[in-house]
Order: C-alpha cells, then sequence, then structure tokens
C-alpha cells in the first residue's frame, strides 16, 4: 500500500493514497460535517456541499469528499471561507426542513442536530426565509414512515436499496425544488417491494425515514 | 488505422466536389431566375412557409422555368421572411417582411414583368447601380461572417451547395495529412477558444483528448443550446448542418475517435430534421461512414435528442444523458478529456467551436488569429435580441465593443428610449450597465466586467427595464432549470428568488440586499456545476451597477423604471385628458375609469388592476395617462 502524508487541522497524517480527504479525517477523528457521502460509492455525489475545507495553495474551498489526498497537503478544516460556504449551506438545508426536534424520532440521533452544533449554526435560521414545501407523509408501511419533508436528498437510502441490496425501491424524482426521493410512479412504500430490510432507515440521517414504534437508531449503523 | 492514402482522398473529393460545382453553376450562374426562400425557424415564425407555397403555386401557374429553394437564416431575423431572387440581368437582391401578396407580386412583377418591386427591397446581395447593397448598410462594416457565411445562401438539405462553397474540401486536406498531432497543432496555432462561453482552448482539449491510453474516444457536439433569447447554434444547425459535421470529422481523426454524437434539443425539430439529412447525404458520397474517401479512417456520427433539460448543455450532465441516466452533473475532475462518455476519454465542442474548425483548416490558423484580439481570435456570433431595432444574428470580429454591436450593427434602441443595459452571456451572464459599453467583446475584458461572453445570447435593455425584475427573471429561470442535486443550487437559488420575489411586489425588506449578495457569493463558489456557480450572476451584475434600484425598490417603494406591477399606479392627467374622448373608458377591464363632472376621466385606484389597456388606448395626440411609483403619489381626488 502505497501512502501519503498530509496535516490536517495541524495533525500530521499518513494515509493511502488515492483516498479522499473526507475519509482520511473521519478515520483519524477529524470530524468534517456531510450528508451525501458513501464511502463505498465508486464517485462522490458531492451534493450536500457540507464538507468545504480548505487546502493550502488553492484560492477556494473544496469539498473534502471530492479531494483525493496528496503528499504534503496542508489541510484546515476551521478556515473562514470554508465555514462560510458549509453554514451557508446547512442554513439552506434547513431553512427548507421543518424543524420539530421534540416530536421527531430521529431526535438526538439526527445527523442535522450534530452538524449544527459543529458549525454553531443554529437550527432555525433568521437570516433566510422558511421555504417547506409541505408534501403528504406515506404513512402506508406497517413497519416504518416516510416524510419527504424532513428529507435532506443525501441519496443514502437510495444507495443501500439498490446497490448494496439490488432491489431499488427508492430513486430520486423530479427537478430542482421539487427534487424528492420517492418509490416509481409514486406507490406507496406499503404496496412497493420494499423487503423490509430497514437498512434504509438506518442509514437515513434525518427523521425522513423513522420506525413506527421504536426510537431511531443512530445513523450509520449499517455500513455503507 | 490504416495510413491515409492521400492521391486517392483528392481524387475521391475532387470528384465529388466538381460535380457540386456544376450543379451550383446551373442554379447560381445560369441563365434562368432562382427563387431563395429563409425558411428556417426565425422565418417560418413569421410566416415562411405561406411565402414558400405561394412562390412555388404562382411559379407553377405561370410555368416558370424558376427553382424555388429554400435556404437558412440569413441573420437578418427582424425582416423575416425573406425572399432572394436572382434574375438574369438584375443583381442578386433580397425581399425583407414578404407576406404572400408581396410574394404573389413578386412572381407577377418582377418575374413575369420588369417591376424589381423596390418598395419591398432589403439590399441587394451585391454591388449594383439598382439597388443599395446589404454590404453598403452601416452593419457591414463590423461584420465578419465565417461561421455564418453559408447561411441564409445554400439549402441545408443539399450537400452540393455546401460542397460547391469548399465544403468538405478541408476535410479531404485533413485525411491527407498523417494521423498524428499536424491538425491539432493547427487548431492549437489558431487560438480557438471553445464558443460554448468558458472559452476554454479548444486545441487543448483535443490534445488531453488525444493523449490519453488507446481505446475507444467520444466527440459530442453540444447544441442544447437553452439560454432564453439565444439561437445562434439553432441558426447553423438548420442553415448549414454540414459545416458542424465536417468540423466534427475532423475533431474525430485528430483526436482518434471513430464516433461522434450531435446533442440536439429535440424542441428544434427543424434542426434535427436538416441534421438527419444532412448526415444521410454525407454517408451517400462516403463523407463520413467507414473508410471516408478511400482513407481508411472511419467515422460515424449519431443524433442524440435531448428532452430540453437546460442543465444538460453541461458537459458531464449531457453525457449522463446519453447515457441514459438522469441528466445531472458529476463532481470534475476526472474532466471529460479522461473519462467522459461511457467513462472513455470524450471532447465536448459546441456548434459554433466546431463550425469554426473547416474555415481555420482551409485558411491556415494564421489568417484565424489575423481575425480578432490576441488572446481571442476569430469571430463572435451573437443572437440580438430584446429593445433593439434590428433583431438577428450577427457575426463580428472579437474586440468589436458593445458599443458598435448594439449601435452600429444592431441599429440602436428603438422608438427613440435610452439605453439601460445589455445582458450578455444569457442566464450565466451579467447586465452590464452604459458604462461598459465601450469594452471590447472578448472572452477575459467580459468576465472582468462581471458579465460572460456566453454562447452568444444578446437582450439590450431599455429605460422601461426594472433591473430588479430583469435579474428575477433570468433566477426563476435558472432556479426551474436547476436539476436539484445540489444544496447551493436547488435551495440557494430558491431562497435568491424568494427575496428578488419580495422586492419586485414590494415586500422587501432591510438586509435583504445584503442577504441576497452573499447568497449570490456562495451559490457562485459553492455550487457543484456551472449552472449553478454562474447562475447569480445576473443578480450580482445588478446589484454591482444598479443598486440604486433595488434600494429604491426596498426603501422608497418604488419602481424607478415604472415595471413591478405592485409599485406602480396608473394616474390621467387632468390637463391633459380630452373631455370628449372616451377611449380609456370603454377600453378598461374592470370598468374602474369614469368621467367626472367636468367629463375628465378618473381611475379608481381600488378597482385598477393596472392592466395597463388605457395607457394603451389613450389616444396618442393626449398622452394622459401615465405611469406613477410608488403609487402614493397619485394625488388624492378632489
Amino acid at each position: 500500500m502505497k501512502t501519503v502524508s498530509l496535516t490536517i487541522d495541524g495533525r500530521k497524517i499518513i494515509a493511502e493514497e488515492g483516498t479522499k480527504l473526507l475519509w482520511v479525517a473521519l478515520d483519524n477523528g477529524i470530524y468534517i460535517p456531510n450528508l451525501c457521502a458513501i464511502r463505498s460509492s465508486p464517485e462522490p455525489a458531492a451534493a450536500c456541499r457540507l464538507c468545504f475545507v480548505e487546502v493550502a495553495g488553492k484560492e477556494a474551498p473544496v469539498t473534502a469528499c471530492t479531494e483525493t489526498v496528496a503528499e504534503g497537503m496542508v489541510v484546515n478544516t476551521r478556515g473562514k471561507k470554508a465555514l462560510r460556504l458549509a453554514r451557508s449551506a446547512f442554513e439552506l438545508l434547513m431553512a427548507s426542513h421543518p424543524v420539530d426536534c421534540a416530536g421527531c424520532p430521529a431526535n438526538r440521533s439526527c445527523e442535522l442536530q450534530k452538524i449544527s452544533g459543529h458549525l454553531k449554526v443554529k437550527l432555525k435560521t433568521k437570516r433566510l426565509r422558511t421555504l417547506l414545501r409541505e408534501l403528504p407523509i406515506d404513512d402506508s408501511h406497517p413497519l416504518f414512515t416516510y416524510d419527504p419533508n424532513k428529507c435532506v436528498l443525501c441519496g443514502r437510502c437510495l444507495w443501500v436499496c439498490r446497490q448494496q441490496l439490488g432491489i431499488g425501491v427508492l430513486g430520486f424524482a423530479h427537478r430542482g425544488f421539487q427534487r424528492v426521493v420517492t418509490t416509481f410512479a409514486d406507490e406507496p412504500l406499503g404496496q412497493s417491494r420494499c423487503q423490509e430490510c430497514g437498512d434504509c432507515i438506518a442509514v437515513c440521517p434525518t427523521g425522513a425515514l423513522s420506525f413506527k414504534d421504536s426510537a431511531k437508531p443512530a445513523a450509520r449503523a449499517v455500513k455503507i | 488505422m490504416k495510413v491515409a492514402e492521400p492521391a486517392a482522398v483528392a481524387v475521391a473529393y475532387n470528384e465529388i466536389k466538381s460535380r457540386a460545382e456544376s450543379r451550383w453553376r446551373e442554379l447560381a450562374n445560369g441563365d434562368k431566375p432562382v427563387i431563395m426562400v429563409g425558411t428556417a425557424t426565425c422565418g417560418r415564425a413569421a410566416g415562411a412557409l405561406q411565402v414558400l407555397k405561394t412562390l412555388r403555386n404562382e411559379v407553377k401557374k405561370h410555368n416558370l422555368d424558376c427553382p424555388v429553394v429554400e435556404v437558412g437564416c440569413m441573420g437578418h431575423c427582424h425582416a423575416e421572411p425573406i425572399v432572394m431572387i436572382k434574375k438574369p440581368g438584375y443583381p442578386f437582391i433580397s425581399y425583407g417582411y414578404v407576406n404572400p401578396v408581396v410574394a404573389e407580386r413578386l412572381v407577377k412583377e418582377f418575374l413575369l414583368g420588369d417591376d424589381p418591386c423596390l418598395e419591398s427591397v432589403l439590399g441587394a446581395l451585391e454591388e449594383n447601380d439598382l439597388v443599395p447593397s446589404l454590404a453598403d448598410f452601416p452593419r457591414a462594416v463590423y461584420e465578419k461572417k465565417i461561421i455564418l457565411q453559408n447561411c441564409g445562401q445554400i439549402d441545408p438539405t443539399d450537400i452540393d451547395h455546401y460542397v460547391a462553397r469548399d465544403g468538405y474540401a478541408a476535410l479531404a486536406r485533413v485525411l491527407q495529412m498523417p494521423p498524428d498531432d499536424d491538425v491539432i497543432n493547427e487548431v492549437k496555432k489558431s487560438g480557438l477558444r471553445g464558443r460554448g462561453g468558458a472559452g476554454f482552448p479548444a486545441g487543448q482539449k483535443w490534445h488531453a483528448c488525444r493523449s490519453t491510453p488507446p481505446g475507444p474516444r467520444y466527440i459530442i457536439c453540444n447544441g442544447d443550446e437553452g439560454d432564453p433569447g439565444a439561437f445562434m447554434d439553432r441558426a447553423i444547425l438548420e442553415s448549414d448542418p454540414h459545416s458542424v459535421i465536417e468540423g466534427m470529422i475532423i475533431a474525430g481523426y485528430a483526436i482518434g475517435a471513430s464516433y461522434g454524437y450531435i446533442y440536439v434539443r429535440a424542441e428544434y425539430p427543424l434542426a434535427v430534421a436538416r441534421l438527419e439529412i444532412a448526415l444521410r447525404q454525407a454517408r451517400k458520397l462516403n463523407l463520413l461512414g467507414k473508410n471516408i474517401l478511400g482513407s481508411g479512417f472511419s467515422f460515424h456520427i449519431r443524433l442524440f435528442q435531448g428532452s430540453g433539460a437546460f442543465v444538460c448543455g453541461e458537459a458531464t450532465a449531457l453525457a449522463a444523458s446519453i447515457e441514459g441516466k438522469p441528466g445531472t452533473p458529476r463532481p470534475k475532475p476526472p474532466r471529460m478529456t479522461t473519462e467522459g462518455l461511457f467513462g472513455r476519454p470524450t471532447v465536448v465542442n459546441n456548434v459554433k467551436t466546431l463550425a469554426f474548425v473547416p474555415p481555420i483548416i482551409r485558411n491556415g490558423a494564421a489568417w484565424f488569429t489575423s481575425i480578432g484580439t490576441k488572446d481571442s481570435p476569430g469571430t463572435a456570433v451573437f443572437a440580438l435580441a430584446g429593445k433593439i431595432a434590428n433583431t438577428g444574428l450577427v457575426e463580428v470580429p472579437m474586440g468589436t465593443t458593445l458599443r458598435q454591436v448594439i449601435f452600429d450593427v444592431g441599429g440602436g434602441i428603438p422608438k427613440g428610449k435610452k439605453f439601460k443595459a445589455v445582458q450578455i452571456g444569457g442566464p450565466s451572464g451579467g447586465c452590464l450597465p452604459e458604462s461598459a459599453l465601450d469594452l471590447p467583446i472578448d472572452f477575459d475584458s467580459l468576465q472582468d466586467a462581471g458579465a460572460m461572453m456566453g454562447s452568444g445570447g444578446m437582450v439590450v435593455l431599455d429605460e422601461d427595464d426594472c433591473m430588479v425584475e430583469i435579474a428575477r427573471y433570468f433566477l426563476e429561470f435558472t432556479q426551474r432549470e436547476s436539476c436539484g442535486k445540489c444544496t447551493f443550487c436547488r435551495l440557494g437559488t430558491k431562497q435568491m428568488l424568494a427575496i428578488l420575489d419580495d422586492i419586485t411586489l414590494g415586500q422587501g425588506k432591510e438586509g435583504d440586499i445584503d442577504t441576497l449578495l452573499q447568497l449570490a457569493e456562495d451559490v457562485k463558489l459553492g455550487s457543484l456545476c456551472g449552472l449553478g456557480k454562474t447562475a447569480p450572476n445576473p443578480v450580482l451584475t445588478t446589484l454591482r451597477y444598479f443598486k440604486d434600484e433595488y434600494e429604491a425598490h426596498i426603501t422608497e417603494g418604488r419602481c424607478p423604471a415604472l415595471m413591478c406591477r405592485e409599485l406602480i399606479a396608473y394616474y390621467i392627467l387632468p390637463d391633459k385628458c380630452e373631455r370628449s374622448c372616451d377611449a380609456c373608458v370603454g377600453t378598461c377591464t374592470v370598468e374602474a375609469i369614469t368621467p367626472n363632472k367636468k367629463r375628465i376621466k378618473v381611475i379608481d385606484q381600488e378597482k385598477c388592476v393596472k392592466c395597463n389597456t388605457c395607457l394603451v388606448a389613450c389616444p396618442p395626440q393626449y398622452n394622459a395617462v401615465i405611469k406613477l411609483s410608488p403609487p402614493s403619489e397619485v394625488p388624492a381626488a378632489k
């Protein structure tokens, strides 16, 4: 295994060549906020725009999930410019996310709460307008509920369902602000080909997918 | 690849060329009259097909030996439908604003009689003593046609017309060159930059693709033109499809690809139809397909119709779309030249970029660099639209100033209105004010001013256009066309639009401008693909040059251009209103206008829906109806 050495937030780190910066940081206990990153995916989605970091020698912040580690790389995860982008992206997500933590099954296991703490950004944004989509909640499945309003479109559930289990009940539909995770022809989940493995619920970082009768486990209980 | 056999290629090409030339001579230099009708989409929209039908009927009725040929767009879209007539003994004359009645007269008076119908003349296509020629128009001083050279001059459905005008000569020459770096070097030396907007050097892109390990490579022609108000690619594909096909084959030869895709929007049915015909004809003459002209080089082109997603003009989304996946962009690198379509090295070039390739090969790189500026050689094609006298397609050398294009080529602002701004580069570009008018048009200077060259849309705005509303309009477009994949583009543009909506509705708050600016900067820096990265440009440039208009909306509730409906009111000036006139009363859609005791008309502001009908209806000799902003400016009724 060829390795490279780099510095993240002042710490010298040895990493496998070709790895993406995000995984190297996370594996070394340095948290960088992220939602859409999937380790087993051959290419990063780079969709959530939360993992911005600053790399010495680069003028603009880069997303850690797309940046391959390089010898001598110097990374600052708390740079001003990077934090501004990450905070802005997080605020945008939260401005379109119904904030009702007390009534949410994901309360305290929610990654949005974790990121909020890390970035020091309030869950309820004052700067932006609240733009909710008010989509119907799919309650049709006996075991779990899908609330598309809480979904941050990270794509993890799609990945486990399609790539890991080969079922592919879920997919993205529509464009722009209307983009949503749904089933083919918006079939209710209770009538879909869902095999009730529950992996999608386990990987969901928010309360969008949650069990009906039990508290939501911390996300990433299933390795993706 | 088999080594090319230069002699065989030249023989095969010359055979095609001489046949085409004799057919062209028969048509253009013969002793019978010829009628040409511009039937590109711009012509059709103005009724060219009826004109064509009338002309054909008339010619048949009078048993005239006169071919009626369909040609593409000449660039004078404001004067469509355009008919050109070449009659022996007369100069080649073009007629503008032709309708079936005029068409009938042209046949009866000009072809049968001897009256060239001077009242309908647009201009002659050659110097003569009878009618002023198009070359004498002010715009001709600045125009330099390279890729529009054939547009409107040849039948795009007849390959012989293209060949007769040196078409495929560049291909024949390239095929006689060894398949190494010669072609790429020529393109590199020419300094040709991508005409899709970003201006990346084409030769460099080709070189990067060619330098990859051996294996299948692809060339894609990007014809997914989607900017509002832009129609350059459409016009070229409809009027001169072979120039793009030839450019593609040459590019294929240069980078070592044997397959190419032309990605055209399905909303361009005429372009698709004409491309299909062109491809068929090129294959028939062995200018495309297996063993082209006996050179041993094979190249195949497939036409792919995009389903109308703006984002599919982005290279990675375009490739995904061809692969049958949702048209969403992916992060770069890997660049398309190393990992593109089906994971293979791919060159994606704009329609115009490829159309420049044959003239560059034919005339040499030195000729090309002699036109335009040092860093942006060649010409730029613009689709002029908006508040401009001569809407249409123009091609000018790089380095021409915006003022020359708008006032000299485009004929300035109609109705004596005052110029306010020019929106250049489509929804990804920016609005430049009067102070920027003397900027030379090239890739770099426009970027410095906050706009971009873009693919060539140029929308001219006058004093009646509200800059906040313009920014809102373009942002609404990009917001609607966002694929929704990344946070900044999906939600950032939505938030920005919400702020702009509020401002134009008179609900703007203090701090909105700051938030808007911060969001615009973040979306520009943080988005995944080019669509998101450039979407804030109209907002950023209007904030930079027209901030006072934003402020007037928010702090005074006033729209300086009197455009935002919620911020204006209609008022009838009592001094100007004519007692005996009732024009506005009758047309008012909601019966909001009533005469007072002195028979002066008064608008009930409660009832008024601001439909603008009264302003239009008020006879010009009175011009008593005016717009006021803010609405509180309306004097209280006595």
